[in-house]
């Protein structure tokens, strides 16, 4: 029994970060019909910002070492947006569907190639400072360590104002507007580029709090970190519906469930077969994931 | 000056000449039919005047702003609202959703929540289907949510590009019902449509497109009598 509510707590951290990435994918996906293949290296961009930005918040100004987090977002989002507008837009103005596919695969391997230009990051892994102190909790007979229950509960948060965002708030249903139908959109006076600009602005901060929790768990950072951590979550994506939110979240759930239980119970080396059979079963069954509607958009 | 003026327009889909220099003008206050079979071109022009096809050349001026230099998504702040063709509503969101994208733009929410109401007590249908997907609504329902949510942006003119396409007679009559009330409430109106009885009794003036090319304009009581016209476009053998 311990061991399968600590499966269990296991599998939800995993769940609840690669649900806060597979966010991204979706969002951008539903707004431009685009798989942004780049978005797994964000979390790459939030853990070296984290990095280095946590020693200046401890020791110069005595703050917990998350704080640096602020400085994730906000570097993720310059990059998410720099990356849209720079490399994205221009080609989805100009081109097809395959050039943007394209162009999102070299997005990803230029950020990589970067990164390790950068002198201060280099080849090698980096090792962030500690980012939560180790400490447990003992809950109904089982313990569980205290980063488990801060991810679990900051990704909930971080899903609960996104719901928010994005079903009550002007924002909101204008996002949902440009997803829909864009000519009607800018009829009612959207600004179709920036609404995008800003889907992968949150997109991209999701992603520097995922690399928080993340990296606070295994505290390595290297500049490939967001390929499998993204395939994961891209995985997810598309198994919970992609284009749909709550599907992502579904999606990201199951696959660190599954990924946590087969672990457990059969063998870490399975884990990753276990995930993709699962994808591939759930396809099979519903070929628009869990959650996906068949996405049209109207011309 | 006019509300709306439009001079030697040509647009062009790649190397499709589609508008071949029209020219036509809407004074404030007016109802005015564009008539012309599939095809003339009525779309295009209604679309490039509110920036979603582009012109090669010409000039659109609207209340003395030059809407080709305008970016699209401004257009509807300056009071021209548009109806487009197949009303185009978004079909995942509720009636009230697509009725508040109307008024996206509007940062006066108090008068934006007293507009709502306006239009539920106006149509109490769309009051009892406010949570309704608009997708699931019945033709007549979403050309009534298509015309508010464009009464949602308090526009000074609208154009709507063929508001009876699809729709049964008694429809199409609530639909010309609604846009004289519109008229009253002193919203000048730019109508596209194949209907053109209904589209010139409603008229103060209208014009004939043809292939790109404005062939005829006047009175709508003359357009409406002339034998070519009768011919053409109002059944008459
Ligand atoms: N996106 C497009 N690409 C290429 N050609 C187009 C495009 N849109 C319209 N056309 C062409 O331009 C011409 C005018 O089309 P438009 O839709 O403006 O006509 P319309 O008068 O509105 O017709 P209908 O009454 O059928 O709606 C047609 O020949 C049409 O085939
Ligand atoms: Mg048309």
């Amino acid at each position: 029994m311990t061991i399968f509510l600590s499966t269990l707590m296991v599998g939800l951290r995993l769940g609840s970060i690669y649900a806060l990435i597979a966010l991204g994918y979706t969002m951008v996906y539903g707004i431009i019909r685009m798989i942004n293949f780049a978005h797994g290296d964000f979390i790459m961009v939030g853990g070296y910002t984290l990095v280095f930005t946590m020693p200046v918040m401890t020791e110069k100004l005595g703050l917990p070492a998350w704080t640096g987090v602020v400085f994730a977002i906000i570097v993720c989002a310059i990059v998410g947006v720099l990356v849209e507008l720079l490399a994205y837009r221009p080609v989805r103005k100009k081109g097809t569907g395959m050039s943007a596919l394209i162009t999102a695969i070299a997005m990803s391997l230029i950020l990589e190639n970067l990164a390790q230009a950068i002198p201060a990051i280099g080849p090698n892994p980096k090792i962030p400072q500690v980012i939560f102190p180790a400490s447990s909790l003992t809950l109904a007979g089982i313990t569980i360590d205290t980063t488990t229950i801060y991810t679990i509960v900051v990704a909930g948060a971080m899903m609960v104002l996104l719901t928010l965002l994005v079903k009550k708030t002007s924002f909101g249903r204008a996002m949902r507007a440009v997803s829909e139908n864009k000519k009607a959109a800018v009829l009612m006076g959207v600004s179709v580029d920036r609404t995008i600009l800003l889907t992968f602005a949150i997109g991209a901060s999701l992603a520097a709090v995922a690399a928080l929790m993340y990296i606070a768990q295994y505290p390595l950072v290297f500049t490939t970190i967001g390929s499998s951590l993204g395939l994961k979550a891209f995985v997810a994506a598309v198994l919970g519906g992609i284009g749909s939110l709550p599907g992502a979240m579904l999606g990201g759930l199951i696959i660190g469930m599954a990924e946590s239980f087969t672990v457990s119970y059969i063998s870490s080396a399975m884990a990753d077969t276990f995930v993709y059979l699962i994808l591939i079963i759930v396809l099979l069954i519903r070929p628009v994931g869990i959650l996906g509607k068949n996405v049209r958009e109207k011309v | 000056m006019s509300m709306l003026e439009i001079e030697d327009l040509q647009v062009y889909y790649g190397r499709i000449h589609a508008i071949k220099g029209v020219s036509l003008s809407v004074e404030e206050g007016e109802i005015i039919s564009l008539i012309g079979a599939n095809g003339a071109g009525k779309t295009t022009i209604l679309h490039t005047i509110t920036g979603l096809t582009k012109a090669k050349s010409g000039k659109i001026v609207y209340d003395g702003h030059d809407l080709l230099s305008i970016a699209p998504h401004k257009i509807v702040k300056l009071g021209l609202a548009h109806v487009p063709e197949r009303r185009q509503l978004f079909e995942r969101m509720t009636v009230e959703e697509n009725l508040l994208m109307g008024a996206y733009f509007r940062t006066d929410k108090a008068a934006v929540r007293y507009d709502l109401g306006r239009i539920y007590k106006l149509f109490p249908r769309l009051n009892e289907r406010k949570s309704q997907i608009a997708g699931t609504l019945s033709g007549g329902e979403q050309q009534m949510v298509a015309m508010s949510r464009a009464m949602m942006s308090q526009p000074k003119m609208i154009v709507m590009d063929e508001p009876s396409m699809g729709l049964s007679p008694i429809l199409v009559k609530e639909v010309f019902g609604m846009i004289k009330e519109m008229h009253d409430l002193g919203i000048t109106v730019l109508l596209v449509e194949q209907n053109a009885n209904m589209a010139l009794a409603i008229a103060d003036r209208g014009y004939v497109l043809e292939n790109g090319r404005i062939t005829m304009s006047g009175t709508a009581s003359v357009l409406a009598s002339d034998d070519g016209v009768r011919k053409a476009y109002l059944g008459d053998r």
